[in-house]
């Protein structure tokens, strides 16, 4: 009786799965599965290792459960053993804590050898030279400066396929988090200090882009494209820009801070120091600690212009 | 004057929402029926002699249970509410800011003024007649603990009429908490509703803590008492340590936001961070001591219902001790995405996934108390196994987000939503309706109608599937939690569509439940033998409902399974063992301070949240005033004669 029950369950869940793929149509919308960049590729590496390795013992749980309920479930002509005194045998608890044990200590070793090499503040081998896009979250939009291009966008980034991307990220609103899962996983960004996060794009394509830390009202709203093109494309785009889009005053960026949602933006020029204003800038008085981890860990250009220091662009605790 | 009335009513009010104008007259006419009933069946003294002014554990228990039954239903009201909006794209059905509070409340309902009470109300009902106790070691403070809780709860759920409800998230982070960016009073509803609950939580742990070690039946060692009893030692003992840190924490929020100080701010030297550090240091220690009951519970019921022995007692007790201890280990991994750098994160991955050990280990010994046994599957069992498959499934996918460099492409994502809610749902919650099913005849003293439990089941446990395997897809096609719209554009509004499917079936389940209980009530017959499962521990050796002393006489133990042991011996025609005479028994009085001290801090509380000190004084000098009284009440106890307990047992057709 109970195995018919397992079976209905089972062929539920077969066609609810069935049901996913069929409704869901082309693989493409599955993001994470299906990276554009090798950051997000190692990724998923890790998700195949640690679902094969959960695996190895969900699968045999599942069937036991199944095969122990019906077999010594209680009928009057029952064949199968039954020893009710029986609690304890050293050999299978040994065999139980043993196998999991072993295979933690498989996935403490990948995950940890994984989280150093993806370390998400760690510079990307690449031979190109990297970009740097600076990301500030705002409630409730995506303000992005290209710093060695001088440049701003709203609500959407271009840049280079085949070229590291180097991410420096603050928020000038209640924090958030910066997420292109094609190109790899996310990042906070928070207020009174820079982040740093590292993706490539192989080729060109548009990626999704979202924000992925609730923020308040309109945080649905805050979804974004992630354009990556040849760069040829991507200079003509920047020349685009300089020479059509307005420029960003300190008052402009004021009035964009201010809460709201917008469509997608260019500004063909942004104040100087920006960026690091919006770091720095709720480093009051009180705000010793603040002050000394800007100081040790960001890219402040005080005195405008250059370029960030790479080694100390990093952000600790 | 009257313009001053409405321009207040207006802000006092949550307003311009027909779903909360419905909801405005649903409360009202609720409270004039419940007022109407009483008044018409004269039942007020009846009520505050018998229910509110009760130190009994078990009818303690039974207000729990009643109590977060209600918020489950409005807990689940909200969560249906959220799979309507999100059914199709671009739905405008809830505002961004209802959606937001809706989420919000959602979460802090369902673990803190349901998962909790729920718990509390099966330890109250279960653990002193487990371990042949006649009271908790602290019945006032039982007392008091359940009024905290209540009137934390309905403070809490008062915003969602009267000045709005929270809406930064069940955890609030700030600064998107504070002052700055939440000005209105959901959040100081939120501090104080969880703050006046907190105290009660905190109570209830060293209530039980104290009742397990100090009140068992002689004989009873520690390693001999019943696994639910266990599970609830390590539950209390993680709730001693953990409630400690939210009061703190939820005391840096309220003084961030009265008094204007910086502990989380953005600016004069807050860090948020600190908030997320320290909530998650008790929120993680959390799901464990909502989980580790459940646990205990399955138990009980795999043992009973194979009619076997538990396999592996003592590496189940380990096992349960240890998650209690690694559970203070791994809040980090909530946040592997803030840039802690890889030593931290490879710390919190590795300690995270070590905690799969001992949970895993607990499923095998489940399965081989099942081996070479005799299974039968009632509601109680089938519960179990709904369980079993579901909550290794969602154990898998918690390790696959411990893995810190892949959880950066899980977090916060749908993926997240789908793994905790089937931990939740599939240990918790089923947990806890196998264990009401189960001890149902015990507090009832009938059972609960099998063929309305069945289709329940099914419901619940298809529509789970339905709701949340889905959004394991959602989240790996990138829609991230707490979003409170979303276009066509991304391919996701079929399996939300699904989702919202799955939603209502468990919607249905609820109700499936409802009728199970209100058919049961009617038509089931009464169980006279105390015993209806065939069970192994002492509290199905008195009768059904327990007497209000539990025990005549206190039974002696010599074994693990002391009832089953006791039968075992009947059954091959020994006597049964002599009890001793009877012998006046020493119990509480009751005592309306508890009911009269909460609903002081229920002022208090809404004083504070408007900031009217006219209330929050009176209110906190009532809550002094209260402890006082009791400081100084010597009438505390009475003795039940013997003739009473003859009398009492006799009409339960027990000798003694």
């Amino acid at each position: 009786m109970n195995l018919t029950r397992g079976m209905r369950r089972l062929a539920a869940l077969s066609s609810l799965i069935g049901m996913t793929v069929l409704l869901s149509g082309c693989m493409d919308k599955f993001y994470v599965l299906d990276p554009k960049g090798p950051v997000g590729r190692h990724q998923l590496d890790l998700i195949i290792i640690s679902t094969l390795l959960c695996l190895v013992v969900i699968v045999p749980v599942l069937i036991l459960t199944f095969v122990f309920a019906w077999k010594y479930r209680n009928r009057k002509d029952s064949k199968a053993a039954y020893q009710p005194e029986w609690e304890h045998s050293t050999k299978l608890e040994m065999t139980w804590w043993g196998i999991p044990i072993l295979i933690i200590i498989i996935l403490a070793v990948i995950t940890a050898s994984y989280t150093y090499k993806l370390e998400p503040s760690k510079p990307l081998e690449h031979p190109a030279k990297p970009i740097t896009i600076q990301v500030t979250s705002l409630d409730w939009k995506w303000f992005f400066i290209y710093p060695e291009q001088g440049i701003a966008t709203v609500n959407y980034i271009q840049f280079p396929a085949d070229v590291p991307v180097k991410f420096e990220l603050t928020s000038d609103a209640p924090m958030n988090s910066f997420w292109i899962p094609q190109l790899g996983g996310q990042i906070y960004t928070m207020s009174g200090m820079a982040m740093n996060l590292n993706l490539i794009a192989d080729k060109p394509g548009t990626y999704f882009g979202t924000a992925a830390n609730f923020s308040g009202k309109d945080f649905g709203k805050m979804t974004f494209d992630a354009i990556a093109t040849t760069q040829a494309e991507f200079d003509k785009w920047v020349q685009t820009v300089k020479q059509s889009a307005p420029p960003l005053t300190q008052d402009g960026y004021d009035k964009l801070a201010e809460p709201g949602t917008m469509g997608t933006q260019d500004y063909s020029s942004v104040p100087e120091g920006l960026f690091e204003k919006i770091v720095t800038k709720y480093t009051g008085p009180n705000g010793h600690q603040h002050v000394h981890k800007v100081e040790e860990n960001l890219p402040v250009n005080q005195d405008g212009g250059g370029e960030a220091p790479e080694s100390s662009a990093h952000h600790h605790h | 004057m009257l313009d001053q009335i409405k321009e207040f009513a207006s802000g006092f009010f949550v307003t311009g929402d027909p779903l909360i104008y419905g909801a405005d007259v649903a409360i009202a006419m609720t409270m004039i029926a419940v007022v109407s009933v009483l008044t018409y069946f004269k039942k007020w003294t009846w009520l505050w002699r018998e229910w509110l002014t009760t130190v009994d554990h078990k009818r303690i228990g039974i207000m729990y249970v009643i109590a977060s039954l209600l918020m489950l239903f409005r807990g689940g009201v909200d969560a249906l509410l959220m799979r309507l909006q999100l059914a199709v794209p671009n739905n405008d059905f809830l505002t961004p800011e209802h959606y937001n509070a809706i989420f919000t409340t959602h979460g802090v309902i369902m673990i803190l003024f349901m998962a909790m009470p729920l718990m509390f109300g099966l330890f109250n009902l279960v653990v002193p007649l487990q371990i042949g106790a006649r009271d908790v070691a602290f019945p006032f403070l039982n007392s008091l603990s359940f009024w905290l809780f209540f009137f934390g709860a309905m403070l809490f759920n008062v915003s969602f009429v009267i000045g709005g409800s929270p809406d930064a998230g069940w955890l609030s982070y700030p600064p998107l908490s504070g002052k700055a960016f939440s000005p209105g009073v959901g959040q100081d509803f939120y501090i104080w509703g969880i703050q006046i609950s907190g105290i009660g939580s905190l109570a209830t742990g060293i209530n039980f803590v104290v009742t397990i070690l100090k009140m068992r039946a002689p004989g009873m060692k520690l390693f001999k008492m019943p696994m639910f009893t266990w599970s609830v030692l390590s539950s209390s003992l993680t709730i001693l340590l953990a409630f400690p840190i939210l009061t703190v924490t939820i005391a840096l929020l309220f003084i961030d936001r009265y008094f204007g100080a910086h502990f989380f701010t953005l600016d004069g030297g807050g860090n948020p961070m600190m908030y997320i550090n320290l909530i998650w240091m008790w929120g993680h220690p959390e799901v464990y001591i909502v989980v580790l009951p459940a646990f205990g519970i399955f138990s009980e019921i795999v043992a009973t219902f194979s009619r076997k022995r538990l396999f592996g007692y003592a590496s189940m007790v380990f096992a349960l001790m240890s998650i209690a201890v690694f559970s203070f280990t791994t809040w980090a991994h909530h946040f592997f995405t803030m840039g802690s750098g890889a030593d931290v994160n490879a710390f919190f991955a590795i300690t995270t996934m070590a905690i799969a050990i001992p949970t895993g280990v607990k499923v095998f010994n489940w399965l081989f108390t099942m081996y070479r046994g005799r299974i039968s599957f009632p509601t109680p069992m089938m519960w179990t196994m709904g369980f079993i498959p579901c909550f290794i499934v969602g154990g898998m996918t918690g390790v696959m987000l411990s893995v810190a460099p892949a959880d950066f492409q899980f977090h916060n994502s749908y993926f997240l939503i789908a793994h905790f809610h089937q931990v939740l749902i599939g240990g918790v919650a089923f947990g806890y309706f196998a264990g009401l099913y189960y001890w149902w005849p015990k507090v009832f003293g009938f059972k609960l109608n099998e063929k309305i439990g069945k289709w329940a089941f099914w419901l619940w446990n298809i529509g789970f599937y339905v709701c949340f395997m889905p959004q394991y897809a959602l989240g790996l096609m990138g829609m991230t939690r707490r979003m409170s719209t979303y276009g066509w554009d991304r391919g996701w509004w079929e399996l939300n569509l699904t989702s919202t499917i799955g939603g209502f079936l468990m919607g249905i389940g609820f109700l499936f439940q409802v009728w199970q209980i209100l058919h049961s009530i009617k038509f089931m017959e009464k169980d006279t033998t105390g015993d209806p499962w065939d069970a192994r521990t002492l509290e199905w050796s008195i009768p059904s409902p327990a007497p209000h002393y539990n025990f005549a006489t206190i039974p002696v133990v010599d074994s693990k399974d002391a009832w089953w042991e006791e039968k075992q011996r009947l059954v091959q025609g020994e006597a049964p063992k002599p009890k001793p005479p009877l012998e006046p028994i020493h119990m509480p009085k009751n005592s309306g301070i508890p009911f009269i001290m909460g609903f002081c801090w229920f002022v208090a509380g809404f004083g504070l949240v408007f900031d009217w000190l006219w209330m929050a004084i009176p209110g906190l000098l009532g809550v002094a005033g209260c402890m006082l009284a009791h400081s100084f009440n010597y009438n505390t106890d009475y003795y039940i004669p013997v003739d009473e307990i003859k009398a009492t047992e006799a009409a339960a057709r027990r000798s003694v």
